[in-house]
């Protein structure tokens, strides 16, 4: 945090993205995907968090890009990282055995137990509603890392009881399921979207709303969550960004 | 020892209707030239694999040439969905696609296993989640030693692979290097092998970090400048986002794709 004075002219989106590079401690190793956890967690490098150790799924282990990648295998990232891997090394020696910190994870559906869909919305597996791109590395990046951190929108749609299929999995449906499934990782320990923070209740597992964004009323979160969303007792406020975030935050953009 | 041959004549020979091929490169050095000769070529029936399906095999679906995908992720990176795909499982447009679906985890594991001469692999993997369901190729096994459960993935056998590489010698060796994704494995998984390379050399000067595939490995070479375009090939060429972007307009609409396909064939 700086000791610059905050502003107020920003998007819920920029909120969003500052609150999540705010969540990655210096020195951590996190685990990218693309979007908005590559866009955060390079504001938290220069910002708070420079020694952050990024490594992203294309087998760049500790990439420095100097400008946002477009995609998990621009060039920047191989150009600048401290090794360069095969992907078969990247999931099997560096994820799976909990060599990383924070898992980032972005998700189409995600529900009340923090478990997410990227596969199918609506109908059935084989015959869709809406066919979404899949799994990709998530499920094990879900499984393995120490915690994993959720970025995003919050919508009814998104937010819902149930996901229609479980791609990653979060706490299943309640305490215990992880453990007894033998995942080594804590889970989802952190939900941030536009309106807020989520963590889960450390008794139910359930989501529960932890903070809430500058100017963001507990209803307006309400009416986009697709459950029957409780507040932490200590509802917190998140502080707004500051203007040298946004500095940092837009110029990474172009 | 590989035959150093013109790409179309290198396709015609590896990639045959039926085949269950994979056109690797994790978003770098891309096998679009080699992808686009096989649509100009007609071949119909393939079983493409990819970990990332992305632009290539929407082209390749959209123009027809698929029957099935097997996949862990499909989408255009960085941008969104791919439409041609969505078409064709949404609305078998313009034939169905029947799909296999993983994690990048369990695909990366397949193509080690089939590379390695075993019939599975092994990983902490899909623990929780719906794909087992779904996926016939994804089963649990006890460990021999400790008794702990864990996910096996059958295989996965080629009957051709297709990469694209920097460089090759006269004699086809192949060098590569920047993101070396799992191409690798995919040559070494398939029985017929093709890649397209920026340029023939006289000598492979070493370069760090890279991955030399020994002309045995490989059937054919052929030279193919800029055949990764719009991927890129690290230290030739840069990755083309704009047409990453542009192409989701020409993807949502079956017009201006088939415009598109005129302008390939």
């Amino acid at each position: 945090m700086t000791d610059q004075k905050p502003t107020t002219d920003y998007t819920s989106d920029e909120m969003m993205t500052v609150a999540a590079a705010r969540a990655l401690r210096d020195g951590a190793v996190c685990f990218v995907g693309i979007g908005l956890p590559s866009t955060a967690a390079n504001l938290a490098r220069r910002t708070h968090a420079e020694n952050l150790v990024l490594i992203y799924e294309s087998g760049t282990i500790g990439a420095k890009p100097d400008r946002l990648p477009l995609s998990i295998g621009d060039g920047v990232l191989a150009d600048t990282a401290v090794s360069v891997v095969g992907v078969p090394e990247i999931f099997n020696y560096w994820l799976q055995p909990g060599r990383i910190d924070v898992g980032f994870l972005g998700a189409a559906q995600l529900d009340r137990f923090g478990n997410i869909n990227t596969t199918v919305i609506g109908g059935d597996y084989r015959n869709p509603g809406v066919r979404l791109p899949g799994a990709g590395g998530a499920p094990e990046i879900a499984a393995s890392c120490r915690e994993v951190v959720v970025v995003v929108r919050q919508t009814e749609r998104a937010f819902v009881e149930r996901v229609d299929f479980v791609t990653s999995f979060g706490f299943g449906r309640g305490p215990g399921e992880r453990e007894k499934l033998g995942l080594t990782g804590a889970g989802p320990q952190l939900v941030i979207t536009d309106l807020g923070v989520l963590r889960p209740d450390p008794r139910t597992r359930e989501l529960v709303l932890t903070q809430l964004h500058p100017g963001v009323e507990v209803a307006t979160v309400r009416e986009r969550t697709g459950w029957d969303l409780k507040l932490a007792d200590d509802l917190g406020r998140t502080e707004p960004p500051t203007d040298r975030e946004l500095a940092v935050l837009r110029s990474l953009k172009h | 020892m590989a035959t150093i041959a013109p790409l179309a004549e290198a396709v015609a020979h590896v990639v045959r209707d039926g085949d269950t091929v994979a056109f690797e490169g994790f978003t770098h050095l891309i096998p679009f030239a080699a992808g686009h000769e096989v649509i100009r070529q007609g071949r119909r029936d393939l079983t493409l694999v990819r970990m990332t399906p992305d632009v290539l095999y929407d082209q390749l679906i959209g123009a027809g040439c698929a029957r099935k995908l097997v996949f862990s992720w499909g989408g255009n990176p960085g941008v969104g969905s791919l439409h041609r795909f969505r078409d064709a499982v949404q609305h078998g447009w313009p034939r169905p696609l029947e799909l296999e679906e993983h994690s990048h985890a369990g695909m990366a594991n397949r193509y080690v296993a089939a590379a390695s001469g075993l019939p599975f692999a092994v990983l902490r993997g899909y623990t929780g989640t719906d794909l087992p369901d779904q996926t016939a190729n994804i089963a649990s096994v006890t460990c021999p030693f400790t008794g702990e459960v864990l996910t096996a993935v059958a295989a996965l056998s080629l009957d051709a692979a297709v990469v694209h590489a920097q460089r090759a010698d006269r004699h086809g060796n192949v060098q590569l290097w920047g993101i070396t994704g799992v191409q690798k494995e995919a040559v070494l998984a398939a029985t017929r092998s093709l890649v397209t390379v920026e340029e023939i050399v006289d000598e492979l000067e070493p370069r760090p970090g890279a991955v030399v595939l020994p002309s045995w490995v490989v059937d054919y070479v052929a030279e193919a400048p800029g055949g990764a375009h719009p991927s890129y090939a690290h230290d030739y060429s840069v990755r083309d986002n704009d047409f990453y972007v542009a192409w989701d307009e020409i993807s949502r609409d079956r017009d201006k794709f088939a415009q598109w396909l005129e302008s390939v064939a």
